[in-house]
């Protein structure tokens, strides 16, 4: 059983996201992180390859060279090899863009089932796993917040509009995760120590035979035009619990005739 | 210019969201369609035309009964080159979403999300986008047509124009892989349990709870309060609370006067269920949640100390 696990480097949580008015590309200078919600994704690619009892877990991303010290986030937990796409040409990949470059990578992998988190905390999408199944003429199923594997498919419970749908689909596919799947474990001493150790190849647009006029900008069907503030919010107040927290929600409720 | 609407349906109801956005489509000026998809779904069109579609194409397949992504991407997909539609708008939902991104896949066309506006200028169509937690308004475009808009959910009301549509029903060949996928079961819940729609305070509970319990000391500070409970989607999925209590894009949009939140880190998602509360208290240990940029009053603190201490002075308070 082979599992891709595709994952993003994302700015902080702590860091300050803003677009460079210049570039009008999301501002990747900060503090970096692997995307939080990846980690269920590779949480869960790891309870079934161990269930299984072989296979491999291999990390799959797209992002500047910096992005390694984020997906080894995801070696520490235990996946077996990582592998990056980087280019400067692939900078300000839109969707169109990131789903060609990504199905490039995952079609020399051919894995069994490729997974997704629930959502990038910096492009609030949620959408990019469709794309990437469309593009490899896979079957999908998004939003899974439970998974089966059995018979050589893979069935997925996932939270609607309207209740749960249950989906089945024959393996290969394609499965985006929900948050709720699973709690992620926390990287051992030894799993981060070994981390460095595992095998990590960066791969530029050649290397996967993409054309430059395929990625970036020019691969993109979409540009930012232009920035503005959004609307002004009413006052928000922020404080410290020093042990009087419940107090000042009383005297906060109390001012606002709520109590 | 031509604007295609998916007009999204449950049972023989049009969803809300996507009537919505045919008012939306509406500011572009031009032609506007709808398209329904669905087994038995003919009757479903017309009701289109009350709320702006002059078209509506109808593909009625059996294949399409169940609501999964992938064979309305090959419907939509040849409905916009044979019609040379310009322009396809989704509202958001988990279905929208999966047709949109696989949409632009297949058409290789660009797609725009997390819109709450769109506007033709100059010839062309820009979007405005809420982006980085609404902390900027992008305007977007797109490089080639056909453009593909996914709106954020609850952006637009439905505005009946009192027109009526015409109907044409369109047939469709299906791709081997989209076809792959199976529903095999749909658990549509009924809600049950009190309503949280009509109460005027919610106390809610994310996963910062810790464990299903942590929802007994939520219970007892709504009690005190005089309010209800309500919850995120990750607790709900994970078997804590019921789905019928559910706050967000997939579950209920609520504007009560108060919503307590505690240990909710505030995704978008949760947040467009809301937002419009009157006056809203974060309870949350991380200093960064983006909780804390819209909540009135934020306590960054331990919700196991915090709440018990507020139902006790709450309740002392009441007398
Ligand atoms: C298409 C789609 C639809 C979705 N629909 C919905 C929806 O309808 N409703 C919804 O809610 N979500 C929805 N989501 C999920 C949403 O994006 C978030 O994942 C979810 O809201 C997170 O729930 P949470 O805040 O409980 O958990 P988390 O994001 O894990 O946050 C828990 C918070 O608790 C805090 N915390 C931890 N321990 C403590 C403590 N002891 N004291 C105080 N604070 C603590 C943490 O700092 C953290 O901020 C949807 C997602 C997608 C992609
Ligand atoms: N650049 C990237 N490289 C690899 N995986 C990605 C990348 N961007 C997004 N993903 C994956 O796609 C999911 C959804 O992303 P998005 O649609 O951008 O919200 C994320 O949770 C990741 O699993």
């Amino acid at each position: 059983m082979k599992i891709a696990v595709c994952v993003k480097q994302v700015p902080d949580a702590a860091a300050t996201k803003r677009i460079d008015p210049g570039t009008k590309r999301l501002d990747r200078s900060g503090e970096d992180a692997l995307n939080p919600v990846d980690a269920n994704a590779v949480e869960e690619a790891l309870r079934i390859r161990d269930a299984s009892g072989d296979g491999e877990v291999v990390l799959v991303s797209l992002g500047p060279e910096k992005a390694l010290d984020s997906v080894r986030k995801g070696l520490a937990m235990g996946a077996d090899r990582a592998l990056l796409v980087s280019d400067p040409e692939a900078a300000g990949s839109d969707l169109v863009a990131t789903s060609f470059l990504l199905a490039k990578a995952l079609e020399r992998e051919s894995a069994d089932l490729v997974l997704f988190g629930q959502q990038a905390s910096d492009s609030d999408g949620a959408v990019l796993w469709a794309a990437v199944a469309e593009r490899l003429r896979l079957p999908l199923i998004s939003q899974a917040a439970e998974l089966t594997l059995e018979g050589g498919a893979v069935t997925g419970k996932r939270q609607t509009e309207f209740g749960y749908d249950v989906i089945r689909a024959p393996l290969p596919a394609v499965v985006a995760v929900a948050d709720s799947i699973n709690q992620p474990r926390y990287p051992s001493l030894k799993g981060i120590m070994g981390a460095k150790k595992k095998q990590q190849d960066v791969l530029s647009l050649a290397d996967l035979g993409i054309e430059a006029e395929d990625a970036g900008a020019s691969g993109s069907r979409t540009e930012v035009l232009a920035l503005s503030d959004p609307p002004p919010r009413g006052e928000t107040r922020k404080l410290e619990d020093d042990g009087t927290g419940a107090e000042k929600i009383v005297e906060f409720l109390a001012e606002k005739r709520l109590l | 210019m031509s604007t295609l609407v998916f007009l999204e349906h449950h049972g023989d109801e049009l969803q809300k969201g996507a009537l919505g956005i045919l008012a939306k489509a509406s500011q572009l000026g031009g032609d506007v369609a709808g398209v329904v998809l669905g087994s038995g779904v003919e009757s479903l069109a017309v009701d289109a035309g009350r709320f702006g579609a002059t078209t509506v194409y109808v593909v009625d397949d059996p294949k399409l009964e169940a609501p999964l992504p992938q064979p309305r991407v090959d419907a939509i997909a040849q409905l916009v080159q044979e019609k040379g539609i310009e322009t396809v708008l989704f509202a958001q939902s988990i279905l929208s979403a999966d047709i949109a991104a696989g949409l632009a896949a297949r058409l290789g066309a660009g797609l725009n999300w997390q819109l709450v506006d769109i506007a033709a200028q100059d010839g062309t169509v820009v979007g405005k986008q809420s982006a980085l937690g609404d902390s900027v308004l992008v305007d977007v475009g797109w490089t080639t047509t056909p453009r593909l808009a996914l709106f954020r959910a609850g952006i637009a009301d439905p505005v009946e124009t009192g027109g009526s549509a015409t109907v044409e029903s369109f047939e469709v060949g299906f791709e081997e892989h989209s076809l792959a996928a199976e529903m095999l079961e749909q658990a549509h819940e009924e809600s049950s349990g009190p309503s949280i729609e009509d109460a005027e305070i919610i106390v809610a509970g994310g996963r910062g709870l810790g464990a299903p319990e942590g929802f007994g000391m939520i219970e007892e500070l709504a009690k005190a309060l005089g309010g209800a409970v309500a919850a995120t989607r990750a607790v709900v999925d994970a078997g804590w609370y019921p789905y019928s209590a559910q706050v967000g894009q997939t579950g209920k949009n609520i504007s009560p006067g108060l919503y307590v939140a505690c240990g909710i880190s505030g995704a978008i998602q949760h947040k467009v269920g809301m937002q419009n509360s009157k006056v809203i208290v974060a309870i949350n240990k991380d200093a960064n949640a983006p909780i804390f940029e819209f909540a009135d009053l934020g306590i960054v603190g331990d919700v196991h100390t915090i709440v018990p201490k507020l139902t006790e002075l709450v309740r002392a308070r009441k007398g």
